[in-house]
């Protein structure tokens, strides 16, 4: 009998090559995603050291950051975006990368594509040129962000440099109370642990909530492990996960699925293994969750006022409220219910999947958006597009008064043509509530899961979807 | 490839207060829109060194006096956020050669050992030191000296660590990690072929 190990365990040493002079691990990395903002530096490094691919065949490509949602042709408005297009399509021809281009019909947002192609696998070791890269670890898969030098790094060896990780165990036990989601559970353990909680560490997260969640839920939940500082974040691959990877185009198929199947199973967290660290949460304890400051930490409960500095002894932790507050412009100690909102944004990697629109549709029928509020909806790829208009989402979307975009990062970040303007306070369902992050230097974004965004919109202030919605 | 050996690091300084200064901020999204790296620098701290117009708000990288500052100071848990390696090259074509901090956020220390940006630990009170000695002469020399995990400077000298990882690669030449890996892609096929997923 060896000693149980965990799925991180399991799957670290499977790829280590080697140790390197200066202690780290030089760790094969099976599957390597790129886009379109992080890789062109990279294979211009590659270029200039004359190096070629290891395995062109491992490395897929998609366009997310820069394309515009309301544009489809080329050449973009913005020559700075047609450019970086242009880049990505000339490196992936001339290395041999295949490259789901907008024309592919499969295009989208990188941790969307992964998955949906089914290239996203357990017990697979995954990079990418983007923090978001823990999405992947939903499926029981060992996934990093990383930087472009790295990037040339896993183009040219298909392995990177690195330390190995700590793993804390999350369990959250119990049931979700009715209205409460994916998004609330990350945004709570962000909140309980900090958003440096995480450092050094990947997150396992298990117990009776992640096993009941979908494939999609478990991925908002990963998607934010690197918001906790967690480099890593996953979940250990089950029945739910099979079925999901189950005649992808890139999953195993026939007598390889079986097998497949098998070493999947045996990759999983054996009972009993051993973690750096545990950590124990009540799915009762957690509510609709809002943030009300400049990072994916500062949440309170739809119930809940944001806090008021006046009221801590803790000179970082009074100095960090009162600037985030004077940023976002709220009153100390006012309840975060009723503050008017501008825009609401539906989409990312975080919320841009199908279960995403389905669930906020069901809300919307019959509803419209508040006056004056300006509302878009962008599916997070091509493939969740599709299914969407031949669900007839896009029209509850279009009928409630929501902008129906093509796929794409969109007002996730400010590097397409969908940013806020001014100080317009937006409620988001994407990952990141950072100062400007949404394009507007001033611009403030209230992080909250879709429904939530959706009460928002069409009472044109923060609401309890509990109550706007009547869910109980 | 022969890299530079990083053992230490002699300058000015300046200091930019503030805790989680994320990559956000340190160069805002929409300057990645970029196909290389180059002029870079003149975007880093953009959104709070410069007005909607262009012209300047204060900020300590605009004062005259601590132009040619090669030392970047500042608080914790700087670089986080995004994995982009455009913050730690904006910072090193701004022209620092040096971050000091009270503590860094992973990805981007990763990333600036990756470049030979130094990046070490330094509690608040020797920063403020350092910052205070700085704000009295900016012209004020500073070592941070990776081997030694120490910061020099007016004399003074304080604890300053540097990961062991990040220490061992900059002092021995071998921060830029691309040599050592590709020496290892005999290695790399044998480990790929017993992978099932990777074998086909
Ligand atoms: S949706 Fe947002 S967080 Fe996700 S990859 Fe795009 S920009 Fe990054």
């Amino acid at each position: 009998m060896t000693a149980p190990k965990s799925l991180f365990q399991k799957v670290w040493d499977a790829h280590a090559v080697r140790t390197l002079a200066n202690g780290q691990t030089q760790l094969l990395v099976g599957t390597h995603l790129i886009h379109e903002v992080t890789s062109p530096q990279a294979f211009g490094m590659m270029r200039d050291l004359g190096l070629k691919v290891l395995m062109p065949h491992r490395t897929f490509a998609t366009v997310d950051h820069i394309v515009p949602t309301d544009q489809f042709a080329e050449p973009y408005r913005d020559p700075l975006a047609q450019a970086m297009m242009d880049e990505l399509r000339k490196s992936c021809r001339e290395f041999g990368i295949t490259f789901f281009d907008r024309a592919s019909g499969r295009q989208g947002i990188v941790h969307i594509v992964g998955p949906e192609q089914g290239i996203t696998q357990p017990g697979t070791t995954i990079a990418c040129g983007d923090s978001h890269t823990s999405t992947h670890g939903a499926f029981g898969a060992i996934a990093f962000g990383i930087g472009t030098t790295q990037i040339r790094d896993v183009l040219a060896t298909q392995t990177m440099a690195l330390g190995r990780l700590k793993v804390r165990r999350i369990n959250v036990t119990g049931a979700l109370r009715p209205g409460v989601y994916a998004k609330d559970v990350i945004l709570h353990i962000i909140r309980t642990l900090g958003v440096n909680g995480g450092t050094g560490f990947a997150y396992e997260y298990g117990g009776e909530v992640f096993d009941r969640m979908t494939m999609e839920e478990r991925m908002t939940v990963c998607n934010m492990s690197i918001e906790g500082g967690a480099r890593a974040g996953y979940v250990n691959p089950d029945e739910t996960t099979f079925a999901y990877l189950k005649g992808r185009p890139y999953s195993p198929n026939g007598a390889a699925w079986d097998a497949a199947v098998a070493g999947w199973r045996a990759v999983a967290s054996d009972p009993g293994c051993p973690y750096d660290d545990v950590v124990n949460l009540a799915a009762a304890d957690i509510a609709p969750t809002v943030t009300w400051g400049i990072n994916p930490g500062q949440g309170v409960s739809i119930t809940e006022t944001v806090p008021d500095p006046a009221k801590t002894s803790v000179p970082d932790e009074k100095s960090s409220i009162e600037e985030a507050l004077a940023y976002m412009k709220l009153k100390p100690g006012a309840p975060i219910k009723g503050t008017k909102i501008d825009v609401a944004f539906l989409g990312s990697c975080t919320n841009g999947r199908l279960s995403d629109f389905q669930e906020v549709a069901r809300f919307l029928k019959g509803r419209h958006v508040a006056p004056g509020v300006k509302a878009i909806a962008v599916p997070g790829s091509q493939i969740v597009a599709a299914q969407a208009a031949k669900l007839g989402l896009d029209q509850v979307f279009r009928d409630a008064g929501f902008e129906w975009r093509e796929a794409g990062c969109s007002m996730c970040l400010a590097m397409n043509p969908d940013k806020l303007i001014g100080d317009q306070l937006c409620a988001s369902s994407s990952n990141r509530n950072f100062k400007g992050r949404q394009g507007s230097p001033t611009g403030r974004t209230l992080l909250m899961s879709p429904v939530m965004v959706a009460a928002a919109a069409v009472t044109g202030a923060v609401a309890d979807a509990r109550e706007v919605f009547a869910v109980n | 490839m022969s890299l530079a050996k990083i053992s230490s690091v002699t300058g000015r300084g300046v200091f930019v207060p503030g805790n989680d200064i994320d990559t956000d901020r340190i160069i805002p999204a929409r300057f990645m829109k970029c196909v290389t790296f180059d002029g870079l620098g003149e975007f880093l701290f953009y959104d709070v060194r410069k007005n909607a117009d262009g012209s300047d708000r204060p900020h300590p990288l605009n004062e005259p006096r601590f132009k040619g500052a090669t030392v970047l100071l500042s608080g914790a848990n700087f670089g986080c956020g995004s994995s982009r390696e455009h913050a730690p090259q904006a910072i090193q074509k701004f022209g620092f050669r040096a971050v000091v901090a009270e503590g860094f956020a992973e990805i981007f220390y990763g990333n600036c050992a990756t470049l030979g940006l130094p990046c070490a630990v330094a509690s608040r009170e020797d920063i403020a030191k350092i910052a205070a000695a700085v704000e009295k002469d900016p012209q004020t020399e500073i070592t941070v000296d990776v081997a030694k995990q120490e910061v020099r400077f007016a004399g003074q000298t304080v604890k300053a660590a540097v990961r062991e990882s990040a220490r061992d690669a900059l002092v021995n030449g071998r921060w830029d990690p691309i040599g050592e890996l590709l020496e290892g892609l005999p290695t790399v096929k044998t480990t790929a072929a017993r992978l099932p997923y990777l074998a086909a």
